[in-house]
């Protein structure tokens, strides 16, 4: 096991590692920085003043070591826009990303298991087969126009819910959480839920056939003979056997719905990360960029080794493939 | 590429020539109805100059006066304007036909050289194996970890704006599927006996992975391809509308809608409605189509 969480753990930071060299080669040889941080109408002497000030006279290597140490220091230089250090930028707006994800995977898992256990447990029914229609159409939907027609529908036509920004936050052991209270949710309730369209399909899948295969099992045979109800041999058998794979997967996609929020955060205002990351794109703020690409890259690959280490200690088998996994 | 190269692999799934796998194909009503649906929104695509009422690159049919119109008002120039027009007084119908020409095209495209890319690279990991192998798949690995459209999102920050740097992108972000794909059957194919035949006859290295090996993985990669285009066309509209896609003067389905938003809290829905619901609808029939062809050439489930 310890073998396996260092080899898993050496295999996380050489992917960092590779990760930092391509982000250095895009930002620091395809383009080229000097022009990002002079004005427009600078002299030759300007530019290569701040060429020699930033280092970027030096050659590439030793550019990339500096590069490397103030990454390690948590030193991601500062934001050309909004002045401050880019990476304490990004930290504050993070957690309004994290909850807006979280929201979101509460929402697919709420929605999806239901009604995937159902079509999975009656596939020949009518409503199953509306449910696995309509879960080809969830993942056919282009997230950003179905925010744009919730805030359409709910916001614009029935003035139910407000269209943008985040509400009020509740301070719990230091998280400013809007999620404890109304006002909060109401404007955490669309957001969340055009992020979650797109795993709530996914949800719907994974547990309709998890639910599908579980069923023809001995030991929900056995269960049956032994004449328990059938709310217990599903919602207690079925389920706990097919939990673990849709809480990997989950695991797994939590990091895709940080990435996806750049699309919602925008639609909606959402002061996150991902809304700070669209807007240092249009104006080429390039620190704050490779902040925002360090961290997720760094959060991807945590989340993944968390759920590697965790799938490993629930299941054994894995170590032993684990290289091919 | 998934037209004609489709043919050989359907025929090794289904055994049986291609009326065959047409008939088994037609035996899902919805799928079927999802590929005529395809074929129309394509055939609509490709002759949209000929029907669309008004050509919104010509600036002197278009007129200011006709902005912000609802759906069946009539132009200044007469014709009526079903789905009303948007914020500098183009049609939406014309809009959404020339969009779609855009949108089909770049995803048809990028997806093309995906595939050509994806696929070279999956078979050469497959068949020369060792440290390529492994360096292929590393690279494929770290591709598929980071969602597409981050590194999608990311690209166009670097290389700018415009239709080449956004074929560009969808490319880097959809070879890894391909490779991954006909890597795994290239694995399973090369241990058979014609390969070892081709090999005696004196055949070279290229001509055999090419001509021998490749027309027998086409099958999963047909569904692969259904998929990521759908995928690339979607993307690409998420980039548009972000502002970090195609510019103005290229107007795909997702400029369209980005054009709609502003006006859309003051109630006028239709400008980003109808072109969202021909994407929508061109997605939907892709999905649908790749959905089937996924049962259909699976060998798994050959009867």
């Amino acid at each position: 096991m310890i073998a396996f969480i260092i080899r898993r753990v050496g295999q996380a930071l050489a992917v960092i590692l590779v990760m930092t060299v391509l982000v250095f080669f895009g930002t620091h040889v395809i383009g080229d920085p000097v022009w990002m941080m002079v004005p427009g109408d600078a002299t030759q002497e300007q530019v290569e003043q701040v060429r020699r000030e930033f280092g970027f006279d030096q050659p590439a290597h030793r550019q990339f070591l500096a590069f490397l140490r103030d990454i390690a220091q948590g030193d991601f230089g500062r934001s050309y826009v909004h002045g401050g250090p880019a990476f304490a930028l990004i930290l504050e707006r993070m957690p309004a990303t994290l909850e807006l994800a979280f929201a979101a995977l509460l929402m697919a898992v709420v929605l999806g298991i239901p009604l995937g256990l159902y079509a999975g447990l009656n596939p020949e029914a009518a409503p199953a087969r509306a449910i696995m229609a309509g879960s080809i159409l969830g993942f056919s939907l282009p997230t950003f126009w179905v925010g744009l027609m919730l805030i359409m529908l709910f916001s614009v036509m029935l003035g139910w819910l407000p269209a943008t920004g985040r509400g009020p936050t509740v301070s719990v052991f230091g998280i400013e959480t809007s999620m404890l209270s109304l006002e909060g949710w109401r404007h955490l309730l669309l957001p969340a839920l055009n992020l979650a369209l797109l795993k709530v399909s996914l949800v719907i899948r994974l547990t309709r056939s998890g639910a599908r295969e579980a069923a023809l099992q001995d030991y929900v045979k056995f269960a049956r003979a032994k004449g328990l109800s059938r709310r217990r041999i599903v919602g207690v058998h079925i389920l706990k056997n097919i939990l673990i794979p849709i809480v990997t997967v989950l695991g797994l996609e939590f990091g895709s719905l940080v990435a996806f929020s750049v699309v919602t955060e925008t639609i909606f205002a959402w002061p996150g990360m991902g809304k700070l990351l669209l807007e240092a794109i249009q104006r080429l703020d390039r620190p704050l960029i490779v902040a925002y690409v360090m961290v997720v890259v760094m959060l991807f690959v945590t989340i993944n080794l968390i759920v590697d280490i965790l799938y490993s200690a629930l299941d054994p088998r894995v170590r032993l493939t684990g290289d091919t996994a | 590429m998934s037209a004609e190269a489709g043919m050989p692999g359907a025929e090794m799934a289904g055994a049986g020539g291609l009326g065959r796998f047409a008939r088994r194909f037609a035996e899902d009503r919805v799928a079927l109805f999802g590929l005529v649906l395809l074929l129309v929104i394509a055939g609509l695509a490709l002759i949209a100059p000929f029907i669309a009422p008004q050509n919104p690159y010509d600036l002197a049919r278009v007129d200011i006066m006709d902005s912000r119109q609802p759906p069946g008002a009539r132009a200044g120039d007469g014709f009526t304007m079903w789905l009303g027009s948007d914020g500098v007084g183009r049609d939406l119908v014309s809009g959404i036909l020339y969009g779609l020409r855009i949108s089909l095209a770049v995803g048809l495209v990028s997806g093309l050289i995906a595939a050509a890319i994806g696929m070279t690279l999956g078979l050469v990991a497959a068949y020369a194996g060792g440290r390529t192998e492994t360096l292929i798949m590393r690279l494929v690995d770290l591709q598929l970890s980071l969602p597409s459209v981050l590194v999608a999102l990311i690209l166009v920050a670097l290389l700018g704006k415009g239709i080449d740097k956004i074929i560009l992108a969808l490319v880097i972000v959809q070879w890894a599927y391909y490779a991954r794909t006909v890597r795994g059957s290239a694995l399973v194919e090369r241990r058979k006996e014609y390969v070892e035949a081709a090999r005696s006859l004196g055949l070279s290295h290229a001509r055999t992975v090419f001509r021998h090996i490749l027309p027998n993985c086409l099958a999963p990669v047909i569904v692969i391809a259904t998929v990521q285009t759908a995928h690339a066309i979607s993307l690409e509209a998420t980039l548009s509308f972000l502002g970090v896609g195609l510019p103005q003067t290229e107007p795909s389905l997702g400029v369209l809608i980005a054009n709609g938003f502003q006006y859309m809290l003051s109630g006028k829905y239709w400008i980003s409605f109808f072109p969202g619901i021909a994407l929508l609808v061109t997605i939907v029939a892709i999905n649908l189509v790749g959905d089937r062809l996924r049962d259909v050439l699976n060998p798994r489930l050959e009867r």
